[in-house]
């Protein structure tokens, strides 16, 4: 797990923002701390749901859902959750999460159930939830925690649609759905495989690394 | 992260505490899905319904009414209840006029990556697989999952021939499913390349499916004229 608390020279990309605390708490999840380019969390989704725009998308929302209302209990319940049983707790809390998420989603489109399918359950072991839960909610208020997930949902989101949208333009020539690169293009399919998951990431983290060195330097 | 509060470290707990915790959240959790199961169920079940209603009109072209059928034990066609939903089940289409169109079938088979189910139609005065729609899959994107895309894949399933022998008994000629460009005949099922397991699934499945199914709604096509 990593530990945000380390950087406190804020001069990156959102320094203008001049963050008052709650912002911060925000900003954090979103850009220096993301959780996939920066803490490489939860990756099973990350590869295996970012082959379509439109299926990281909504993967990226249902997790944060799930995210926010979990660390929501877990901070409401954190007096009450005895050291020795949180884990468990936890985890019950996160999957009840999941379940409701996935009947929810089933009962908005059953054509987006079916495409995100296996995925929807496996968010039970997402460790990103998990360790927001354990490292942050359960040590602050309800409302700090609230700004935590928000930020990190958020974080997620983009890092999935991020994700989803260089795989779905190179490996279809397609943006949700839509043509969008000329017709003779031809479609790497390598990228829409769970081969072109590995590629895609590991640019993104080398541009966020680039970022994050330039950061240092300054 | 800096006014971080802790609990109150070595207070030991008591075990009726952890109990207490453990229960506690256990049923308000159990209350929270339950609620959610119960809230979202009836527009599941419509939603649902409603797909496979729109994928059997897919299969039957033409068709402006279905009417759920059930096989039983006397391998005889009876009108299904709405409480049946066990495999055993045709969905049969009638025209505008109330002519019988086909009757749509569901089936199912291994594929690459998991189970696949389908819906296709059939024709039993034309003796002809007149339609076909991928229900459920999880093959991989961009190669296997062509099966529910792929035009050329889908020409196989304009008009495949299930002719029964003179006596109805039996399919004269099995579907199977061949090489891409390989198809010569009308009962074949022309593959995809890239896509090999999976358009072998299909074919494989409507060759089980077909050799079951034709003889006994050949046989018992009264029972869906008379019913409508």
């Amino acid at each position: 797990m990593s530990n945000p608390v380390q950087h406190k020279t804020n001069t990156g990309f959102f320094s203008s923002l001049k963050a008052s605390p709650s912002t911060d708490e925000f900003i954090k999840g979103l850009w220096r701390d993301n959780p996939v380019f920066v803490q490489v969390l939860g990756m099973c989704p990350v590869l295996a749901v970012s082959n379509t725009a439109e299926n990281a998308l909504a993967m990226g929302l249902a997790t944060a859902f799930v995210l926010l209302m979990s660390n929501v209990l877990v901070s409401s319940l954190r007096n009450f959750i005895p050291k020795q049983v949180r884990i468990a707790s936890y985890i019950l809390i996160i999957a009840t999460f999941v379940t409701i998420t996935d009947y929810a989603i089933q009962a908005i489109s059953v054509e987006l159930h079916k495409s995100l399918g296996a995925f929807i359950s496996l968010i039970v072991v997402n460790c990103l939830i998990l360790s927001r839960a354990e490292a942050f909610a359960s040590k602050n208020t309800i409302g700090k925690s609230v700004l935590d997930a928000l930020g990190m949902g958020a974080g997620f989101v983009f890092a999935l649609f991020c994700l989803g949208a260089v795989r779905e333009l190179l490996g279809n020539g397609t943006l949700f759905g839509f043509p969008f690169l000329p017709g003779g293009f031809q479609a790497w399919i390598v990228m829409i495989l769970p081969a072109g998951g590995f590629f895609t990431l590991a640019l993104w983290l080398l541009i966020f690394n680039i970022a994050k060195e330039r950061r240092s330097k300054t | 992260m800096n006014e971080t509060k802790t609990a109150p470290e070595n207070t030991p707990t008591s075990s009726m505490k952890m109990l207490r915790a453990m229960m506690g959240i256990g049923i308000l959790c159990a209350l929270l899905i339950v609620l959610t199961f119960e809230g979202t169920l009836p527009r599941i079940k419509r939603l649902k319904a409603a797909a496979l209603e729109e994928a059997i009109f897919k299969v039957l072209p033409g068709t402006a009414k279905t009417v759920a059928f059930k096989l039983d034990q006397n391998n005889t066609f009876v009108r299904a209840s709405s409480e049946d939903k066990d495999g055993q089940i045709v969905y049969a289409g009638y025209s505008e006029s109330g002519e019988l169109v086909g009757v749509a079938i569901e089936a199912s088979g291994q594929g690459y990556a998991d189970v696949i189910r389908i819906l296709y139609g059939y024709d039993p005065k034309s003796q002809k697989v007149v339609g076909f729609y991928v229900l459920e899959s999880k093959e991989t994107p961009g190669l296997g999952d062509k099966i529910e895309k792929d035009p050329d894949f889908l020409a196989n399933f304009d008009a495949l021939d299930i002719s029964l022998e003179d006596d109805g008994s039996a399919v004269k000629n099995t579907v199977v499913p061949v090489k891409q460009g390989a198809k010569e005949n009308p009962w074949e099922v022309d593959g995809i390349t890239g896509a090999t397991i999976s358009s072998r699934a299909i074919g494989n499945i409507l060759g089980i499916s077909t050799a079951f199914w034709a003889p006994l709604i050949h046989k018992n096509q009264e029972a869906f004229i008379a019913q409508n």
